[in-house]
């Protein structure tokens, strides 16, 4: 295989405890394809310089490390208010009777466990496709895993403008569940799709997300990571966008013992806009990786970073972000920033933006700071009588406003800071 | 309701004195001036009794109503009471002006085992006195002072004071930045709030604003020390003057 021993053994052991799914036809190739890439690459590890600033173990093992799934109840609701078709996984099973019928003019949704005898051919084109160009230059053997071993997902062709969100809600319910979910969409010309994700899902989680938008079209994504506070989520993106096609996906992320959220976005139309945000707040026991990487391989297009993180008691923050602009990629307009507020000096932010740029005529700019929580503006809230853990719980929404001000639903925004004001909330008991 | 007695400050971080043996009483229903050269220590005395972080107190003590003040925390002088309109207001950006305002009410409402101001009751009231002031919606919906004028801000402090209703109002240099008009609607703002129980210690380099809130008393502040105190005809005597014939006087 050439891999090094201990990646071969990590990998051979993690393989020995899955089964292929079952099922014939495209899924079945497109996961056999995905095996063999798997045994060529092998796991993560944290000596991969890709994982330098956090380490895999917990997301590789064979056995997923245990975590408890918050009583019934306790993880507010959320997007509650907003009209929305809901498609609900327990433990990664879907459930057809919490569920709304998966039927909604402008989309056709279907289950990927019960696409492998079907004619889909979009779904064939797509599944594992992205997720397979994604792999270079970087490998990501964690999506490549999905792609062999998920148990579901869903499969969404857009071919109009739906009249509401698809929204995902994944309920946590054994401690020792192991999730794999992989979801396609594809957004055909023109056609424009929201999709919402929420819920802690597993006590360890695997999701893969392919987007593939047409020219003209636009995919709106916002999700709310479950706040469970020992669970362990790898998530991976794989996007590519045509001619004046718009991405747009931000995530909020509390608590959570481990998090690693990839996004890998290809920018392969004129005129395309990729944006993508991400705002964390951590406590403890908290680890919450950003790596994201965007290729422009057009012109004039334009791509966007935001991530803010809090962290405190010893939690970690990671951020990577790199922007490669290719040799024909003029009048690009690059984005990022990152940013930490360390609310102690037990807490660190780990961040490693970058620029490759070939072509000659762009504009990339990148920014990543950490800081502490501003004295002069806790003094003054106190000194109108509220009291400091409040006082610094709003400097933590404020901190956190310019991540949420990049999502363009302005009632869905709200349900974030709701859901972020709630757990501060929690905290402060 | 004040009584502050021979207050001794140093800067936490090095070894600077800055207040010198302040002695100062405040009785309810009176107005009290402090004025005073640049760098005499007045935004120090302010910031001092309400609580900031990286100063000592060395020696003396402050007290509010008969209870020592000085080892409370600053949302605590708040709820005890006190009030500081900052000589420079805090730029906060994310958080909005009302939000602000309804959460620093609530508290002290919460810390004196009052009832929280329903949304409604809160913006009936909020709405009113913004108008007073002339503060339009869109500055109640910013966050709270980013991008406001010097003059904006300053009337943001003192809607502050009058949504919070303090009995102890320090206002540190409120006229500076304000054009006329602006000065007499703050004015109005203050004299609106005066009442038997209330009182006002008022720092500022003008007799302008005093013209307008008319003090009962006026002190003179040099080095870290009040040193001359009398009534409105001191500031009177500033303006014309100056503060080198007063510090001669003393020295
Ligand atoms: N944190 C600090 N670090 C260093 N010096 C300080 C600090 N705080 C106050 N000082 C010094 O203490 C002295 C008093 O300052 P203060 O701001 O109280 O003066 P003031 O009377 O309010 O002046 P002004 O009329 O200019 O507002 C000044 O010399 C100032 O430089
Ligand atoms: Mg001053």
């Amino acid at each position: 295989m050439g891999l090094p021993k201990i990646k071969q053994d990590a990998t051979e052991a993690r393989l020995s405890a899955l089964d292929l799914p079952g099922g014939e036809g495209w899924t079945r190739a497109a996961r056999e394809d995905a095996l063999s890439r798997l045994q060529a690459a092998g796991l993560p590890h944290k000596r991969d310089e890709y994982w330098r600033y956090t380490d895999p173990r917990s997301l590789v093992e064979a056995e997923p490390p245990m975590a408890e799934a918050l009583p019934e109840g306790d993880e507010g609701p959320i997007f509650g208010a907003h009209e929305r078709l809901r498609i609900v996984f327990n433990d990664g099973q879907f459930d057809a009777d919490a569920s709304d019928d998966l039927s909604l003019e402008g989309i056709e949704i279907e289950r990927l466990s019960q696409a492998a005898g079907a004619d889909l051919h979009w779904a064939r084109d797509l599944y594992g496709t992205l997720e397979t160009r994604g792999q270079t230059p970087v490998a990501r053997p964690l999506a490549t895993l999905n792609t062999a071993f998920a148990q579901d997902g869903i499969l969404i062709r857009v071919t109009g403008r739906p009249s509401k969100p698809v929204s995902l809600i994944y309920n946590h319910i054994s401690d020792s569940s192991d999730v794999f979910l992989h979801h396609c969409v594809k957004v055909e010309s023109g056609a424009e799709l929201t999709l919402l994700e929420n819920g802690a899902a597993a006590a360890r989680l695997n999701t893969v997300l392919e987007v593939e938008i047409a020219d003209t079209g636009k995919f709106h994504h916002v999700r709310a990571q479950g706040r469970d506070h020992a669970r362990r989520a790898a998530t991976a993106i794989f996007t590519r966008l045509g001619r004046e096609s718009v991405f747009k996906s931000f995530t909020l992320t509390v608590n959570g013992a481990l998090t690693r959220n990839e996004c890998v976005i290809e920018l392969t139309g004129d005129d395309a806009v990729a944006h993508v945000a991400g705002a964390c707040v951590g406590d403890g026991d908290f680890h919450h990786d950003d790596t994201v990487f965007i290729t422009h391989d057009a012109q004039n297009c334009e791509s966007r970073q935001v991530f803010k993180k809090v962290l405190r008691n010893g939690a970690t923050g990671v951020f990577r972000g790199k922007i490669l602009v290719k040799k024909d990629a003029q009048k690009t307009d690059g984005y990022q920033i990152s940013q930490s507020l360390l609310l102690d000096g037990d807490s660190q932010f780990l961040a490693k933006p970058e620029l490759e740029i070939y072509a000659d005529d762009v504009a990339c700019s990148h920014g990543s700071t950490s800081g502490a929580i501003d004295e002069d503006a806790l003094f003054y809230l106190r000194s109108r009588g509220v009291p400091e853990p409040l006082a610094q719980d709003l400097l933590v929404l404020s901190f956190l406003a310019e991540a949420l001000a990049e999502i363009d639903d302005e009632t869905i925004a709200e349900d974030l800071i709701a859901r972020l004001e709630g757990w501060l909330a929690r905290r402060r008991g | 309701m004040l009584e502050i007695k021979n207050l001794h400050v140093k800067l936490e971080e090095e070894d600077k004195q800055i207040l010198k043996g302040v002695d100062l009483k405040v009785e309810a229903g009176k107005v009290h001036a402090i004025m005073g050269p640049n760098g005499s220590g007045k935004s120090t005395l302010s910031y001092v009794l309400s609580g900031r972080d990286g100063y000592e107190v060395t020696d003396g003590s402050a007290e509010l109503d008969g209870a020592e003040i000085l080892e409370l925390d600053p949302e605590e002088r708040a709820a005890a009471g006190l009030f500081l309109a900052f000589q420079y207001p805090v730029e906060i950006p994310g958080v909005g002006n009302m939000t602000f305002l309804r959460t620093a009410v609530n508290a002290q409402r919460k810390a004196r085992g009052e009832e929280e101001l329903s949304s409604g009751e809160f913006l009936k009231v909020v709405r009113e006195k913004a108008k007073s002031l002339k503060i339009d919606a869109d500055m109640l919906k910013r966050p709270v002072n980013v991008g406001f004028s010097g003059g904006e801000k300053k009337r943001n402090e003192i809607l502050q004071m009058a949504m919070l209703e303090p009995r102890m109002c320090i206002l540190d240099e409120t006229d500076s930045g304000l054009d006329v008009d602006a000065m007499k609607l703050v004015a109005d703002g203050v004299n609106a709030l005066r009442d038997e129980g209330r009182a006002f210690l008022v720092i500022t380099h003008y007799q302008r604003l005093l013209d307008h809130i008319k003090p009962d008393v006026v002190h003179i502040m040099a080095d870290g020390r009040i040193v001359k105190t009398g009534g409105p005809e001191l500031a009177l005597e500033v303006e014309k003057n100056g503060y080198s014939d007063i510090l001669n006087e003393v020295a």
